[in-house]
């Protein structure tokens, strides 16, 4: 029995040489892995050793002055918050329901299949073409000049594909069965939808639209034709005002102020990332949330 | 019970010439089918022979895929539930169904069972009392009512699978349809499960019509009146239980009886 058994999970030379591939190949995979996040951890120190020192209470809450080579971002940072908020209202209840329709109420035929194509294709346009489309749509076509509006319209646009396929998904992901069993005691597609559907997709809507805001915040292409300006003094009193914004406020320093400080740009960085992962965190942190109460 | 039923009352469910199609595929060839009232019929057949499609079928399931097409007709209690001035949400208040995997939602058990009647109760002013009443007889009807009457705000996802096939149940009352379909609703449960649905069926024949597709002879035996047996999509042989198990009328049913189909 013993050398029967002992026989069995004795070594041979093929073991040897399996281990030596085992090891190699996990090794190499490692190494890829490590020179992925090096980038990473690199502009973050770097953003953090030569940009923090820049950043002030100061900083974060007055206008640059000195031809943008001294003072502070606030105008910029405002800037950002209107164009998003106002791209958030105008794609974030279009999506929904778009996405809404989609899942719930389009028939499965082709017309619905060249559609759910269209939007994935259109997720993949680059945002340079979404700029030209939003100056010829919104600042020319429709007339509301170089403005917040046209900006955060274009950044809409652009964001609208995304919204529409994360909420999809989150819809699809509450079980086929849940619906059946509202169908089953009568319920309309709608109450269905209201009572069901809606109440176990929001958190996964909600989780798509952050990631949406932190990615919406970092475009620089699709507004700096349509209404975000180099300088302005001033905050935007209404959408049809020109604004800074944090995006393009960062390439101008960087490329077109020669005289700017060297740390200048690396303190806008830091705060334009930072805003973008706070963003990020809470969206996983709701992930996490929700996967822990999930009730099915 | 099935007596009180007057001889001249309409079938509770009766199909004339229908066939369906999945895209290209023929499901069902020319079924014609009277299920009487207020007893318990059961359907048999070896896998994929149609009985869940039929069962869809008479619920109008079916049609939220795109690519079915239906020609006959289907009459619940004498109404053609494709006519054009149908409501489906009255199609689907008349018939109620049960899933093979228990489907309660995921809301207390309470709430499950209050769920259907908040549906249709709009406007009407129900008191709480009024509801807990009606709570608590759904829950009585399926023997559930003494495990659970001490939890009815538990969700009811983790409730035992039998308690939850029972739930699924019990949530269809306050609707008060006519007739239960019930697609291999103890199939998904251990033998004791089995049993207790099994029982609960039995229970609440007479006051539903129940079209209940099984697997198993012996609970086919046990519970139904009558049995329609399929095969590739067509209603080979329907009459009284016995007749159908003791004396089949065609070779392919006692074949498919006595197990030679698997
Ligand atoms: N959604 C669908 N799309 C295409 N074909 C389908 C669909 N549903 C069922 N079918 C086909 O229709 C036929 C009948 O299926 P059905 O589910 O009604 O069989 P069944 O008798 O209920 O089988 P089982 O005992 O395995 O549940 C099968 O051949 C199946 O492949
Ligand atoms: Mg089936």
């Amino acid at each position: 029995m013993t050398s029967a058994s002992e026989q069995l999970f004795a070594g041979t030379s093929l073991n040897a040489r399996d281990r030596r591939v085992e090891w190699l190949v996990r090794n190499l995979l490692g190494l890829m892995t490590a020179l992925l996040i090096l980038p990473v951890v690199i502009i973050m120190t770097l953003l953090v050793v030569r940009g923090g020192p820049v950043i002030s209470w100061e900083f974060l809450t007055t206008a640059p002055v000195d031809g943008m080579t001294a003072g502070g971002i606030f105008p910029a940072l405002v800037g950002t918050v209107w164009l998003v908020a106002v791209a958030l209202v105008a794609s974030v209840p279009v999506g929904v329901a778009a996405a809404v329709y989609l899942s719930e109420y389009a028939p499965d035929n082709w017309l619905t299949r060249a559609i759910n194509l269209a939007i994935i294709n259109l997720a993949g346009v680059p945002s340079i073409v979404h700029a030209l489309f939003g100056v010829g749509a919104f600042v020319l076509f429709f007339r509301f000049g170089t403005s917040i509006l046209a900006a955060s319209l274009t950044l809409a646009v652009m964001t609208l594909p995304v919204v529409i396929v994360s909420t999809r998904e989150a819809l699809q992901a509450v079980p086929r069965a849940f619906r059946e069993a509202c169908w089953n005691m009568g319920a309309t597609r709608w109450q269905t939808i209201r009572r069901i559907v809606l109440p176990n997709a929001v958190s996964g809507i909600l989780t798509g639209v952050i990631l949406e805001v932190s990615r919406t915040s970092g475009e620089t292409a699709p507004i700096m034709f349509t209404g975000a300006a180099f300088f302005l003094p001033f905050l935007p009193q209404g959408v049809l005002d020109q604004t800074m914004a944090m995006s393009l406020h960062l390439f101008v320093i960087a490329t077109q102020v020669p005289d700017a400080p060297d740390a200048l740009p690396f303190g806008v960085a830091l705060v334009l990332i930072s805003m973008v992962l706070a963003m990020n965190a809470l969206s996983i942190g709701f992930r996490v949330y929700v996967r822990g109460r999930k009730k099915w | 019970m099935a007596e009180s039923v007057a001889v001249s009352a309409p079938p509770a469910i009766a199909t004339r010439g229908l066939n369906l199609w999945y895209g290209d595929f023929q499901a069902l060839f020319e079924v014609n089918l009277d299920i009487r009232q207020g007893i318990i019929t059961s359907l048999i057949g070896p896998s994929g022979c149609g009985k869940s499609t039929l069962l869809r079928s008479c619920n109008r399931m079916t049609e939220r895929l795109g690519y079915v097409r239906t020609t006959g007709s289907i009459e619940i209690l004498g109404q053609d539930i494709y006519a054009p001035e149908v409501e489906l949400v009255q199609v689907r208040k008349q018939v109620g169904m049960v899933f093979q995997r228990p489907n309660p939602l995921p809301l207390s058990i309470r709430d499950n069972i209050s769920f259907g009647h908040r549906l249709h109760a709009r406007g009407q002013r129900v008191s709480r009392s009024g509801r807990e009443e009606l709570v608590e007889e759904a829950l009585r009807k399926v023997l559930l009512w003494d495990t659970v009457k001490d939890r009815l705000d538990a969700l009811a996802t983790e409730l035992s699978l039998e308690e939850q096939q029972k739930l699924c149940i019990a949530r269809l009352l306050p609707v008060k349809p006519a007739v239960l379909l019930m697609d291999e609703p103890c199939s998904a449960l251990d033998p004791k499960g089995t049993e207790a649905v099994e029982e609960l069926i039995r229970e609440l024949r007479g006051e539903f019509t129940i079209l209940i597709v099984t697997h198993n002879m012996a609970q086919a035996r046990r519970t139904s009146e009558e049995t329609v047996f399929m095969l590739i999509g067509k209603v080979i042989e329907h009459g009284p239980t016995d007749d159908v198990f003791l004396n089949p009328q065609h070779r392919q049913t006692a074949d498919y009886i006595e197990g030679r189909y698997g």
